[in-house]
């Protein structure tokens, strides 16, 4: 084989897949038979970076449509060399967990239940809550000094999320709108 | 991390104490064991014997809360027989620095203390200048003041046998674990310490860690391949979050936010407050101005101070972090709470009582993948009176991972690119785009207003495009930074500027997007040497891979270790080269008098053995805030400089009701607190149940046999449990008495497919003195069967 592992996710479909299967020391041209029948033949691998710890794990994400067919530990990653934990071996599931909550919902106070509402109507929700409690808490000065905060709402999270969302997160929550209760997970 | 997963390989010993990656951080192990393979040496210090104690050679036992007591021997041991590094140690570290007359320490307190605020005057603790502000040292190690000689006195009283009486180690484990690890202290050997929570969650976890940079410094041990103080983070960004800033008490890069102080009145005085006057930190004003014209773009002015009084100023001393959040909320002061994928209810610490805090908000807002046990507190099924709590509750349904783009920084500090696999599920959205949504509309409200408090909402650029899906690309270009006027991105954060010309989200990034290249996004895993892989993603700062890489050459610019070269000074090209990138100044040569200063953040540029934090610039025990026993070391209990929040949130209990020492911990099968793992079916079958482990000793005492529901009691709470009978805890033999110790996860809550008592209504609210990091992993409880 004169493709070096590297060059592995600029193959399209068949031909990569073939590369994998001769590498696990299979039979080349019978190997190149049977790929036609394998459900990512046809699929481009996506690389990501494992959801869970920080050791920042590779993997590969084939999906079509709306189903993610099959993920696998990236071979090419130089931390896991295509090896993964129990969690990281599952993360199809994070997608197609049928726990996973699909529409924004609502809850009115004293309410016993969860009602489906749509993003038009749970932003604008969350927007003016936002407003309401801000503007009515607001301390602009304090002994003249200004001060533009609230300390009547407050953040909480990040850990799992991406570098350009914390980003925006903290400038919209503290630079924006003057919170001061900004927290996540490292806390704790 | 100093260093990064792959680097471990490079170890001659590992200590891992208060981890478990074998079983937290699977795929690091690939790392480990190839250091043992080649003869590396593996130590496993920690209360249960785990996975990764079970790979070790090996097992120190060490009851919960007693790490300084622990490290405090070696350190002992190391310095009564002479097993440092001793070049390095007199060269790149404060040991030479001689501390003022004021500096004392008795009975467990140091000088300077004020019993009313729990304080000290850290001014107690200067190192002595002479006439022109210069530090005085004494490069022999002899003078009685200087730091070696005060550590040395210090450290004196932390003999193996008080020692072992405090830790419960066995006496021949312990003095084989000295001799092995001081072993890293030889030139040209390189020893590593990893840790996590277990080292952290502590009312001292951050004496904790300093005890374990000490004990690093003194062996020659940071700064070099195979070495450093190595932090196994637990959640795949939480290094990203931290770094941009999601803590009241820091913006992006590490940076202070500013308070109602009288220095913060002007900007100047801030910066004059925040800025040292010695260090790479000099360059902080440029930091933070550079972050204030990405916050506010062309609002930031010359003339408004770059828009400093746009930023909120925190109420002077009042402490916002979470326990004390919490706190605010029982007392009804908190309106309002925003969770982007957070889960306190299961958790926060005494998770009982922030529960019932919860219902004080007039709302709340969750953007997450899966109903948590916090979004749904108001149910039934969470044992809540749903028409008795009056909270709004707006859950907004984030996608997954791969299906969005972004980056990650990982605990080596590797920000590393996701692309986006597949559309996201459902009606599901990024939090990329529920955050830039939410930001447009709010602009809109404001955009009209003419009130100076909503200013900084005004001021604020939102120029990620005008659709409700954000350009990523423009946000990853404001992170790294460019040049307002051309708008040409900035190359490294060395040319970041303070007057305005400038932009940069968070200055530790800057350089990952020079010119037309995310670097996060390369893919090339050749390793060009000592398996840094250069060219694989992009580390922060200015992806370097090994910190403080400049200790890893002698006095002369030279490798300690032809086997273990970072970087090496070469006189004939003038610069510093080797495999990685250097964290010096890379045309500093031989005769620039601050030639052998490695540490180039800190004033001075020497290792820190003796650092003023809050309870003292050297790591001494105190017992955590619940114990089984009295200091040995001296008649202070508590760690002095430890601050209590609301009473009613933390119940102290005592020894004679609840005997057993506690302390909680994860599995490879579910993630922090569950809501990911325990609403998938694969992971929710592997591991279905909540659990707790207990000796066989305890458990023949309580007349528990395996596989038996039994409850689990604190002075917080009480869970409900199935007995796990296991030889990996054992009975720890102290100075004075024999107490049992258990163990057990804090993944589980009461929705998802597996549900189990949460771990968390058994653990006490208060902190570190520092940090206010929880003291999740050392409390008293006791145990019984379920009639």
């Amino acid at each position: 084989m004169e493709f070096t592992r590297r060059q592995f996710l600029k193959l399209s479909g068949a031909v990569a897949a073939t590369l994998a299967v001769v590498e696990l020391g299979f039979d080349d041209k019978g190997a190149q038979a049977k790929t036609r029948e394998f459900k990512i033949a046809e699929l481009k691998p996506t690389p990501t970076i494992c959801p869970y710890c920080a050791v920042g794990c590779g993997i590969l994400v084939y999906s079509k449509g709306d189903d993610v067919v099959y993920t696998e530990g990236d071979p090419d990653h130089p931390i896991n060399e295509g090896s993964l934990c129990s969690k990281g071996t599952t993360v199809r599931q994070v997608y197609t967990s049928e726990k996973r909550i699909t529409k924004p919902m609502y809850r009115a106070p004293g309410s016993d239940k969860w009602k489906e509402v749509d993003w038009d109507f749970a932003l604008e929700k969350v927007a003016k809550n936002i407003k309401e409690t801000r503007d009515r808490t607001f301390i602009h000065k304090e002994k003249g000094l200004t001060v533009n905060r609230t300390d009547s709402i407050a953040y909480l999270g990040g850990a799992a999320l991406d570098n350009e969302e914390c980003h925006l997160l903290q400038k919209l929550f503290r630079a924006g709108l003057g919170l001061t209760y900004i927290e996540h997970q490292a806390r704790i | 991390m100093t260093n990064h997963w792959n680097d471990l390989k490079h170890a001659d010993v590992l200590m891992i104490i208060g981890a478990n990656p074998a079983e937290n951080h699977p795929i690091s192990f690939k790392w480990i064991l190839k250091a043992l393979e080649k003869g590396g040496k593996l130590i496993s210090v920690d209360p249960r014997f785990t996975r990764t104690s079970q790979m070790a050679n090996v097992y120190g036992q060490l009851r919960s809360g007693t790490d300084i007591a622990f490290i405090g021997g070696m350190i002992n041991y190391i310095l009564e027989n002479e097993l440092f590094h001793k070049e390095y140690v007199a060269a790149y570290t404060n040991a030479s620095y001689i501390v003022e007359d004021t500096y004392s320490f008795n009975d467990g307190m140091f000088s300077g203390y004020d019993k009313g605020k729990r304080s000290y005057d850290k001014t107690k603790w200067a190192f002595k200048k002479d006439k022109e502000g210069k530090t005085l040292k004494d490069p022999t190690l002899k003078d009685p003041k200087c730091v070696f000689q005060l550590m040395k006195k210090h450290y004196s009283r932390y003999d193996v046998d008080t020692v072992i009486g405090v830790t419960g180690t066995a006496k021949e484990t312990y003095l084989d674990i000295c001799k092995t690890y001081a072993s890293t202290g030889e030139v040209g050997k390189a020893g590593t310490i990893l840790y996590a929570m277990g080292g952290t969650q502590h009312t001292v976890g951050t004496q904790n860690i300093r005890s374990y940079a000490i004990l690093q410094l003194l062996l020659g041990n940071i700064g070099i391949s195979g070495g450093g103080v190595n932090a196994l983070r637990g959640e795949s960004n939480v290094q990203g979050s931290t770094d941009f800033g999601l803590l009241y008490d820091n913006v992006p890069g590490y940076m202070q936010v500013p308070t109602t102080a009288e220095s913060d009145y002007t900007y100047q005085g801030f910066l004059d407050r925040i800025t040292p006057k010695e260090g790479y930190w000099i360059n902080k004003p440029k930091f933070y101005t550079s972050m204030m014209k990405s916050f506010y773009g062309d609002n930031a002015t010359k003339s408004n101070e770059f828009g400093y009084h746009y930023l909120p100023k925190l109420s002077a001393g009042k402490n916002y972090s979470f326990m004390r959040l919490f706190d605010a909320m029982h007392r009804k002061e908190l309106e309002g709470l925003l969770l982007f994928g957070s889960n306190p209810a299961v958790g926060g610490p005494n998770a009982g009582k922030e529960i019932e805090s919860l219902s004080n908000l007039k709302w709340m807002v969750a953007v997450d993948l899966f109903e948590t046990e916090t979004s749904s507190f108001w149910q039934k099924e969470a044992g809540a009176d749903p028409a008795s709590i009056q909270t709004e509750v707006i859950f907004l349904p984030a996608s997954g991972s791969f299906e969005k783009e972004g980056s990650v920084t990982n605990s080596g500090r590797w920000m590393q690119y996701r692309w986006q696999a597949i559309k996201p599920k459902g009606e599901s959205k990024a939090d990329l785009e529920i955050v830039h949504m939410l930001a447009r509309r709010l602009k809109e409200m404001y955009k009209n207003s003419s009130n100076p408090a909503d200013m900084p909402m005004k001021a604020m650029t939102w120029d990620y495009g005008e659709s409700d899906h954000p350009d990523i690309d423009l946000v990853c270009r404001e992170i790294n930074g460019y040049d307002m006027k051309t708008k040409q991105q900035v190359k490294k954060f060395g040319d970041l500027k303070d007057d305005g010309s400038t932009c940069s989200g968070n200055w530790i990034y800057c350089g990952f997007y020079p010119e037309n290249e995310n670097l996060s996004k390369r893919r090339d895993s050749t390793d060009e040497g000592m398996s840094n892989f250069l060219n694989w993603s992009y580390a922060w700062p200015a992806n370097r891979r090994i910190l403080y890489n400049r200790a890893s050459a002698d006095l002369n610019g030279k490798a300690w270790s032809k086997t273990r070269v970072g970087i090496e000074w070469n006189a004939a090209e003038g610069k510093w080269k080797g495999n990685d990138v250097p964290d010096f100044v890379v045309d500093k040569g031989p005769k620039d008098p601050t030639f052998n200063d490695p540490f180039i953040m800190m004033a001075g540029g020497k290792g820190a053995l003796f650092a003023s934090i809050n309870e003292g610039p050297i790591p001494e025990h105190y017992e955590p805030y619940e114990n089984p026993m009295s200091n040995s070391f001296s008649s202070v209990q508590l760690n002095p400089a430890v601050q209590f929040g609301e009473e009613e949130m933390n119940a102290q209990g005592d020894v004679s009701k609840y005997p057993i020492v506690a302390t909680t911990y994860r599995l490879s099968e579910h993630w922090q607190s569950g809501a990911m793992t325990r609403s998938q079916e694969w992971l929710a079958e592997l591991v279905p149940h909540m659990f707790v482990e207990i000796s066989e000793e305890l458990a023949k005492e309580k007349g528990i046999n395996n596989k038996d529901k039994i409850i689990v009691s604190s002075a917080r709470g009480e869970i409900n449990a199935y007995a796990m009978v296991t030889k990996r805890f054992k009975p720890y033999k102290l100075k004075d008495k024999t107490v049992h110790h258990i163990g057990m996860p804090w993944h589980f809550g009461y929705k998802g497919i597996v549900t189990g008592g949460s771990a968390n209504r058994l653990t006490p609210h208060i902190g570190d003195a520092n940090s206010t990091i929880p003291e999740y992993k050392a409390f008293l409880c006791d145990v019984r069967r379920a009639k």
